[in-house]
């Protein structure tokens, strides 16, 4: 018995409006390729690049729990400042962010990170003495490379010390494409 | 020691069960108000899907949802209109009274004969007392006790 497109998305809907879901999820689509956008009732959970439902929805669930579901009405915003991001008339993401089961130390390097700004480099020792700890350039690279939210929290934006790219986890190319859309400068 | 079946992503179950869900409620239901059980059915299942401490036996646990959901609504409306919707709806599914034989199978045979000519066959409660061979109050307090006994039943 084959489920309508129509009841299926009544059914999504009504579990979003009633707040019965952990994690609300849906496929963007942006010149840097689709992306796995998922946001709780706290707010943008994480972006995955080249989405894999199978590997992704045991992701997520391990996040806020496991009620997990494709639910578009729940990334609504993100994907209006994605949208405005990827045209070139948005900045600054204006969007609450749910940053739960991330350990201190991660936490504090990407509320850090959230203050680079648009078009701006910074470096991986940089942001480790801005939250106290210089020495800590590796472990910054680290939770960089685990960063769960890339291009709102721009992790694209963290270049290494000699102005080299040295890495994204969702590969350099799109890190060029993502500075580029900025305008920065890129050695 | 035991291995616990991991509880899957909600979306994964919803994918897998949703097909039968929606055909169990269509053969119980008629096919418009298979919709709105539908929908009642996976909302009950995400409220608890919280508390679930394992994922094992989901399948039944939904269907047993489904069952529930869809003896509330039968008992929410009339026999009558209910008949009407079923055969409007899903030629293709088996009549009401072969699902309520298999939805009734091991309750003690006066109530599960009451229950099966009240909402299989539509009988009036008159009608009922004849076939059974008693009052019209006996036919009705048979039938109550059933779907009563039915419901305990199916309840998790």
């Amino acid at each position: 018995m084959t489920v309508s497109p129509d009841l299926d998305r009544r059914f999504r809907e009504a579990a979003h409006a009633l707040g019965l879901v952990d994690l609300g999820y849906d496929v963007v689509e942006s010149p840097v390729g689709d992306l796995l956008v998922a946001a709780s009732d706290r707010g943008l959970a994480s972006i995955w690049y080249d989405p894999d439902p199978e590997r992704d929805l045991e992701r997520l669930a391990r996040i806020a729990g496991p009620r997990v579901l494709r639910s578009p009405r729940s990334v609504d915003v993100t994907r209006r400042e994605l949208d405005e991001y990827f045209a070139g008339r948005r900045r600054v993401f204006d969007l609450a962010l749910d940053l739960r089961a991330l350990p201190p130390f991660t936490v504090s390097v990407l509320r850090e990170l959230a203050r680079v700004p648009y078009g701006e480099t910074t470096t991986y020792g940089a942001l480790a003495a801005s939250v106290g700890k210089p020495r800590a350039a590796r472990a910054v690279g680290t939770v960089m490379n685990r960063n769960r939210i890339p291009i709102v929290l721009p992790c694209h934006r963290v270049v290494g010390a000699s102005g080299d790219l040295v890495g994204y986890a969702g590969g350099l190319e799109r890190k060029i494409r993502l500075l580029e859309l900025e305008g920065a400068s890129i050695v | 020691m035991m291995q616990v079946v991991p509880i899957p992503p909600f979306e994964l179950f919803y994918e897998q069960h949703r097909s039968e869900v929606l055909g169990l409620l269509r053969r119980r239901l008629g096919a418009e108000r298979a919709e709105d059980a539908f929908q009642e059915t996976f909302l009950r299942a995400l409220q608890a899907y919280r508390r679930l401490e394992h994922g094992d036996h989901l399948r039944a646990w939904v269907l047993t949802i489904a069952r529930n959901v869809a003896v509330d609504t039968l008992r929410r409306t009339r026999p009558q209109q209910e008949l009407h919707e079923t055969a409007a709806g899903a030629h293709d599914d088996p009549p009401a009274y072969e699902e309520l034989a298999e939805l009734t199978d091991g309750l003690p045979p006066k109530e599960r004969a009451a229950v099966v000519l009240r909402y299989g066959y539509d009988l009036a409660y008159d009608q009922i007392a004849a076939a059974l061979g008693s009052s019209e109050d006996a036919a009705r307090q048979a039938t109550s006790t059933g779907v009563r006994r039915l419901r305990r039943r199916i309840t998790p």
